[in-house]
């Protein structure tokens, strides 16, 4: 019983196409799949929209929005449907053919990456060798669309909001990048399917989750940090700041272009989520063996979901950080930390099993930690504070 | 000689020649990275998956945007507004360069390919192989690339300062 | 810079996100026009007239004296005395104001009018939903308008209106017992005048009650 629920998607697919004739069958199946990837990660787009001001909202001591349907359920409706009904202005001297491709590339490029992510067991729309690689491969995409969005609006405010999220994106991209590359040493193999499929084993009832381990942990921890400075997402989101560049690269947009930049941003938030969970907490494999009864595709959804309200808990708690602070933390404090977190990996696989390495690993990661960020406060100086009142 | 080649040469050649003929330069770097995209789907198309994902990202991930941000820090980006239509002025001697390269270019694969063996079946290279020849053939070469790119940054750090102390 | 105080932080935010089902503090919205903040004491918006008693023209308090008029700083009150007179409260007949108008627009609810009326007429009232989309006639509050009860102004402002009964109660008093010692006097006076063969003893008239002083601006 468990075993249908869980391939229930599968097992439906395969009902539906059998009605075709058997040549069309692979292609009808896998359009059915891009249709239900399409059509299932923008509503959660909706949901996510939705939970982000409600959560804010009273996290911020304030209800979010309750008038439109209970508890404001129908507010990414009213929110579609003023997108729809705007007007789409384009400045008269913009770049019109790079104006209208900007959202449509950034829509492309994230939804790209979709298709190398194992939703389930069996869930995979494409099982590539080098998926890790597509994937990153799309999310670079992003920055040209950015940048296009950002020159092609001939606004000064604009491309300085362009350049900055280009070089914000670049500087994440690294330590992105090499957090994963430990996931992969550990593996052996770039393929995503592989990399769920080794988490996937229990000992004492606890999953072999990367997250778990030493430089797992320290990987996870990189990876969050870098994926929320990928999608311009608080504390990381001064290109698109409100009171900063009104809207940064996106400022000249008006109506349906508008909501698909938005609707790109939360789709790319979704993406490196899932790719998030899909290499250190174990993809669609459940905590504990005893839960294996839920459907592996309902424990990836609501990881993906958890994600994205940790997502949104930091955004209700971190200041913005300033370009140049975002520049330096990346280059001087989070890349080092990857570059160890590798060479600690590799001391890992090569110590053998044993109570030792993670000792070893763990101590190694601690102390470069606490003395990497001490030796930061100390260079700054912070003295005590001092107030000056008006008389 | 399938439809996919012929639609992916189609479009990685309209790119490069319009990376070539048009007037404004911004125009002209995107074209160029819907040629790298071009030769990342021809890679793909070859079955050479590492190669074609490495191209998308370190080709329109990060070079195309190091052109662009060249272009930007010049003045290159400046259009002449006396001028109408899409082709600069010198599209002709952009196309006699573009077509003398690639003469030279072809040439020059045409002889070599008459050197190569004849196989029917190309064999698949995974990317556990590539990473094996990588640190065990070919490990010379690419501590050298390291050293090149170590170099570049350093020297990349130097101008800059330099021109900080200018300022200054 | 070990990260514990976004730690701090983020489980503050926890906390605020907990206890905003809980707990009125952590969740300050007031859902408006559905509940409203109650007005604390001390608010004041617009002004209103004041009377006692449940008939509002006899009632009023306002003898038109206009210094209101004077002092406004808009210059937004708008005053006309009326030609006949009704008794006060404490008896006297005095002029009432047959236009007493107001205007909305104008009122910026400085309070000096209600500080320098001697009569305790105009008071300040709390409500402020007094928008309206008829720009002209719809933003000038007339005589009946801004007539309210003495009774309305106990609830809006009780320790004020308590006072202001309080002072108003003691100079009725006050003025009464002058009046009866006026009365005894003349009484005794008239007595002796009646006892003496005195030519011209005419009958004086009991002197009029004291205009009550005008009070402390502080009272209010």
């Amino acid at each position: 019983m468990s075993e249908k629920a869980d391939q229930i998607f599968i097992l439906l697919k395969d009902w539906l196409v059998s009605f075709l004739p058997a040549g069309w069958q692979h292609v009808a199946g896998v359009l059915l799949c891009v249709v239900m990837i399409v059509a299932v990660y923008p509503g959660l787009f909706a949901l996510a929209v939705l939970l982000e001001r409600k959560g804010l909202g009273r996290m911020q001591n304030r209800l979010g929005p309750n008038r439109v349907g209970p508890f404001g359920l129908f507010q990414p409706i009213a929110d579609g449907i003023k997108s729809l009904t705007k007007e789409d202005i384009v400045p008269l001297r913009a770049d019109k053919v790079v104006h209208f491709l900007a959202p449509v590339m950034l829509v492309v490029a994230v939804f790209m990456g979709f298709a190398v992510l194992p939703m389930g067991r069996n869930m995979v729309l494409v099982d590539l060798d080098a998926s890790l690689l597509f994937f990153f491969a799309m999310g670079a995409s992003t920055e040209i669309s950015i940048f296009m969005a950002g020159w092609s609006s001939r606004n000064k405010y604009s491309l300085l909001g362009a350049m900055r999220a280009v070089a914000q994106m670049i500087s994440y991209e690294v330590p992105l990048l090499l957090s994963s590359v430990a996931i992969v040493m550990m593996t052996g193999s770039l393929s995503l399917v592989k990399i769920v499929e080794a988490q996937n084993q229990y000992t004492w009832g606890l999953p072999h989750w990367y997250v778990f381990t030493p430089w797992g942990f320290a990987g996870f921890v990189i990876f969050v940090i870098a994926s929320m400075a990928e999608t311009n997402r608080s504390p990381f989101d001064l290109p698109e700041g409100e009171s900063e560049l009104v809207a940064g690269y996106f400022t000249e947009y008006s109506g349906f272009k508008f909501a698909l930049f938005f609707l790109g941003e939360y789709v790319g938030m979704f993406g490196i989520s899932g790719l998030g969970v899909t290499l250190f907490l174990g993809g669609w494999s459940s905590p504990l063996a005893v839960l294996n009864v839920v459907p592996s595709w309902m424990w990836f959804f609501s990881k993906v979901m958890v994600w994205i309200c940790f997502f949104i808990w930091v955004r209700g708690t971190l200041p913005r950080l300033r370009q140049d602070q975002l520049m330096n933390f990346a280059w001087k404090f989070v890349l080092p930390l990857t570059l160890l977190n590798l060479v600690v990996a590799a001391v890992w696989r090569f110590m053998g099993e044993g109570w030792l390495r993670w000792v070893v690993c763990s101590a190694v990661l601690i102390v470069v930690y606490a003395g990497a960020g001490l030796s930061e406060m100390r260079r700054k100086k912070f003295g005590p504070r001092s107030y000056r009142y008006a008389e | 000689m399938s439809v996919a080649f012929w639609l992916i040469a189609a479009l990685t050649v309209a790119g490069a020649l319009a990376a070539v003929l048009l007037k404004n330069l911004v125009h002209c770097a995107l074209a160029v990275t819907a040629a790298f995209l071009g030769l990342a789907l021809m890679f793909l198309e070859l079955d050479a998956q590492f190669a074609g994902f490495a191209q998308i990202l370190v080709y329109i991930g990060a070079v195309a945007i190091l052109v662009v941000f060249a272009i930007l820090l010049t003045r290159g980006s400046e259009t002449p507004e006396k001028e109408i239509g899409v082709f600069s002025r010198t599209w002709l001697a952009g196309l006699i360069v573009a077509a003398a390269v690639f003469a030279v270019l072809g040439w020059a694969v045409l002889q070599s390919a008459a050197g190569l063996p004849h196989e029917a079946a190309v064999p698949a290279v995974s990317v556990q192989q590539i990473g094996q020849a990588l640190m065990g053939q070919y490990v010379l070469p690419l501590e050298i690339v390291a050293l090149l790119l170590t170099a570049a940054t350093i020297g990349a750090v130097i101008v800059a300062m330099h021109e900080k102390g200018d300022a200054q | 810079m070990l990260g514990e105080g976004i730690l701090r932080g983020l489980a503050e935010t926890a906390r605020n996100f907990a206890g905003s089902y809980f707990s009125k503090e952590r969740l300050t919205t007031v859902e408006y026009p559905e509940e409203r903040i109650p007005t604390i004491e001390a608010a004041r918006v617009f002004p209103f007239l004041v009377y006692d008693g449940p008939d509002w023209e006899a009632g009023m308090r306002c003898v038109a004296c206009q210094i209101c008029e004077k002092e406004c700083p808009p210059k937004c009150i708008y005053i006309e005395k009326s030609k006949d007179k009704k008794p006060d409260y404490t008896g006297k007949p005095q002029i009432y104001p047959a236009r007493f108008d107001i205007d909305v627009s104008v009122c910026m609810s400085c309070q000096i009018c209600v500080e320098v009326c001697p009569f305790e007429a105009i008071k300040m009232d709390t409500v402020f939903e007094l928008s309206t989309d008829d720009r002209f006639g719809g933003l000038l509050q007339d005589r009946k308008e801004l007539a309210k009860s003495n009774e309305y102004y106990h609830k809006i402002h009780p320790t004020e209106a308590a006072e202001v009964d309080a002072r108003l109660a003691e100079e009725k008093a006050k003025s009464e017992a002058k009046a009866k010692a006026a009365a005894e006097a003349a009484a005794a006076k008239a007595a002796a005048a009646a006892a003496s063969p005195a030519p011209a003893a005419t009958e004086v008239k009991p002197t009029q009650p004291v205009i009550p002083p005008k009070p402390a601006g502080g009272g209010e």
